[in-house]
């Protein structure tokens, strides 16, 4: 009745094939974007975005990239972890190298070369498939991982191994270090996090996102009727890790300000990505956002619920916070395969026709 | 399917309410950063039980620190940066006075977030060593000893051993691939310069179930002394694979960090002659464990299950608490206040004077080494000793009485990185005057 697709005519084919072809869609994504630019900043102090909103953004676009990668080319991957720390490397890299250089650039930079490694990695893809790929995949993560201890040039050489996050401005503004104020951090996060989203939606939904669904949904059909399985499986791979990248330099950069490789980019980082797929949904913008808002969030609600709210001690916090996690991650895989997205889509359908499904 | 959605809104508004964690009430607040889960619980336990086991003792049976309840803020980080951080920032609000992190990872993390806020750091035996240049590190403490003079202890021990001698031996250094087991080695190889011994670097990946082909290496070089920089469940296997591979006890030598009863007890009687690093006694043979068990643990008031009192890395945590109390003490005097800050907790910490007086005091005897804290040594003079582990009756004695580290090396060391640092980030070094 008040959600509904009637009266709401196209005119032209512009505003047939828009995004988001219903007027309230429509409004509710502006607001959400007034909401995010314009209040949050104001909203926010260093527990929120420590603990939970730059996590949640930050693995938002690792998310978005893996499902550019799994979701819609079929390609699996174990490697998230290992390509955010290419990311993160070289973020630390470029930071410390040319010390003027723009943040933008810094992260931006940190993408490219993390899609050229990408590039690299994603060249078996054309030979194996399936589960011999993710077990190569898997290769790269340890593989990366190594590389980043066994190689002092890395991390400059310093005693620990350690990289750290020199203070960086932007416009006046401490955008990492220990100054950096959280609504810098966030605005900072959010303005790459759409961008980027609004790239990988329309990647997916125009000529390169359909060749990437025909490879996964038949890909010998797809080769038949003119898709070149080289150029899409190795485009899937490059930007899939350019995404991943950016997520692995504002991960090292901004959020965490000083990161050990073996253990900010384990292969749980790479199973953790994953897992925000699949519970966000295969293959959807929303699912991605869904699913880390899911993976970020459960265990801090969780852990502030039994330990702050109920006063439990913390290690049985912190196992059954395990248990609940990995409890709903097989609810969900059981009741809904299709994820966090697919309730999403039903909700909306179900609210088109109500109160009158028939 | 409204409905559903009318749920979820309200679950969410809940929920995003719940996201805050609650305000504490007391007013000394301790945060302490532990680990019960995990592969590195095996040795994050004791030390937290230790740490709460000594407020708790305080609050008892003196009503506080001068008449102000101490309260732990306990939070879970699983020894991982990324927990840590969020602990650290859920906690800052409520009053933290002083974090002591028991990770060297997290402390790393926590160095420059603390400076900014003006909340000391205390990173016992472990974190950033040349933290203890005080001029540049003004928040962060790592009093009484630190690795390097950890890593220079053990070589001092094999001098001992081989009368004064020690060129042309082979040492294996068996390392956590992490900040932290990373830090000896530079102080190693300039020891290895000094005293013409050979250095092995053999890195144990995070958590260090498996190390089959690090000790296949050992059996095949054979070094004379193998050093152990490990942590969790990485130290017992390690000890068990030594055992396994019939390498000499005796010349097997762990940092503090590897050498507490749940390390070596696993090997059993293979472990037998075991020798660690420590600096400060174990055992209940102190006047104050008689109020502990009195105030405490027959109150069940004990943090965890109550079954730690005594082994090494209980009395750590404990010792930590006394520095800790005897700091706020301090601080408390120095600004004439019960009601401390952060800032002022720093210049207590600062103000630090351990003597044989202020431990027996406090019931502990002869239990540490004595040391003084100042503006430019934020270090102490990291006295240790060797202690070795006796499996038969199962329990620890130490060989030596706490020495010295051969600080000729170790300063320009310290003053080197702690420069490094401050060109890094800007920092003046502080005039200490």
């Amino acid at each position: 009745m008040f959600y509904r697709q009637a009266g709401d005519f196209k005119t032209s084919y512009r505003g047939d094939i828009q995004t988001f072809p219903l007027k309230q869609d429509r409004i509710g994504y502006y607001l959400v974007l007034a909401i995010a630019f314009l209040v949050v900043p104001f909203l926010l102090n260093d527990y929120w975005v420590s603990a939970v909103i730059l996590p949640f953004l930050i693995f938002a676009i690792a998310a978005l990239g893996l499902n550019i990668l799994t979701g819609y080319c079929g390609q699996v991957s174990l490697g998230t972890g290992g390509f955010m720390a290419v990311g993160a490397y070289a973020c630390y890299k470029l930071m410390t190298a040319f010390p003027e250089m723009n943040m933008f650039v810094v992260v931006l930079g940190s993408g490219i070369v993390t899609a050229a490694v990408g590039l690299l990695f994603g060249i078996p893809s054309l030979r194996i498939k399936g589960f011999y790929l993710a077990v190569a995949t898997l290769a790269a993560q340890f593989f990366l991982v190594w590389l980043f201890n066994k190689v002092p040039w890395f991390y400059n050489y310093s005693a620990s191994g350690q990289i750290n996050a020199p203070e960086r401005l932007m416009m006046g503004f401490a955008i990492t270090g220990p100054n950096a104020s959280p609504a810098a951090r966030y605005l900072f996060c959010l303005v790459i996090l759409v961008a980027l989203a609004v790239v990988a939606r329309n990647l997916t939904r125009g000529r390169v996102g359909r060749s990437w669904m025909a490879i996964r949904d038949m890909d010998i059909a797809a080769e038949i009727i003119g898709v070149n399985p080289l150029k899409t499986k190795l485009s899937a791979f490059a930007v899939s890790s350019f995404f991943v990248g950016v997520a692995g330099a504002l991960f090292f950069s901004v959020y965490l300000g000083a990161v050990e490789v073996t253990e900010a980019f384990g292969i749980n980082q790479s199973f953790l990505v994953l897992f925000m797929i699949i519970i966000g949904g295969l293959g959807s913008i929303f699912g991605s956002f869904a699913g880390a808002a899911f993976l970020v969030l459960m265990p801090v609600l969780l852990k502030n619920i039994m330990v702050g709210g109920l006063g439990w001690p913390t290690d049985i916090a912190a196992h059954i916070e395990f248990i609940i996690v990995g409890g709903l991650i097989v609810l969900f895989l059981i009741a809904e395969p299709h994820g966090l997205a697919q309730l999403w889509r039903i909700a909306k359908e179900k609210l088109l026709l109500w109160p009158f499904p028939h | 399917m409204k409905k559903l959605k009318i749920a979820a809104l309200a679950s969410l508004v809940c929920a995003s309410g719940l996201l805050m964690s609650v305000p504490a009430t007391a007013d000394l607040v301790f945060p302490s950063l532990s680990y019960r889960t995990g592969p590195y619980a095996v040795n994050g336990i004791p030390y937290a039980d230790g740490y709460a086991d000594y407020m708790t003792l305080v609050n008892e049976r003196d009503g506080g620190i001068g008449g102000e309840k101490a309260q732990i803020l306990e939070c879970e980080t699983g020894y991982n940066t990324q927990k840590g951080v969020e602990c650290y920032e859920s906690t800052k609000g409520q009053g933290a006075l002083v974090y002591h992190p028991l990770s060297t990872g997290i402390t790393y993390q926590l160095i420059p977030k603390a400076t900014a806020d003006g909340i000391p750091i205390h990173s016992m035996g472990y974190g950033r060593t040349s933290a203890a240049n005080g001029k540049i590190f003004d928040h962060i403490f790592n009093y009484p000893a630190n690795y390097w003079n950890g890593a220079s202890h053990a070589v001092n021990h094999m001098l001992e051993v081989n009368g004064g001698d020690i060129k042309g031996k082979k040492v294996a250094l068996v390392y956590h691939n992490s900040a932290y087991g990373k830090e000896p080695i530079r102080t190693l190889e300039e020891l290895a310069a000094k005293h013409g011994y050979s250095l092995t670097l053999i890195p144990v990946d995070h958590p260090g179930q498996e190390q089959k082909s690090q000790w296949l290496q050992i059996r095949r070089e054979r070094p004379d002394y193998v050093v152990l920089w490990g942590w969790g469940v990485m130290n017992q296997v390690a000890i068990q694979e030594a055992a396994n591979i019939r390498f000499p006890m005796e010349n097997f030598i762990g940092v503090w960090w590897s050498g507490s009863e749940n390390d070596v007890k696993p090997a059993g009687p293979k472990a037998n002659g075991y020798k660690a690093l420590t600096f400060h006694d174990v055992g209940t043979n102190f006047p104050v464990f008689e109020d502990l068990q009195k105030y405490v643990v027959d109150a069940g008031k004990a943090a965890g299950n109550g079954d730690q009192v005594g082994t090494v890395l209980y009395n750590r945590g404990f010792y930590a608490g006394f520095l800790t109390v005897e700091a706020a003490k301090l601080a408390q005097e120095i600004h004439g206040t019960k009601d401390i800050t952060p800032a002022m907790m720093r210049d207590g910490m600062e103000a630090l004077k351990v003597d044989a007086d202020l431990m027996a005091a406090a019931g502990l005897p002869g239990f540490g080494p004595e040391f003084e804290v100042s503006c430019d040594n934020h270090g102490g003079p990291g006295l240790g000793a060797v202690q070795q582990w006796d499996a038969a009756s199962g329990s620890w004695k130490l060989l030596s009485d706490y020495a010295e580290s051969d600080m000729s090396v170790i300063q320009p060391l310290i003053d080197e990185d702690s420069a490094g640092f401050a060109a890094e980030n800007n920092i003046e070094a502080r005039n200490c005057g």
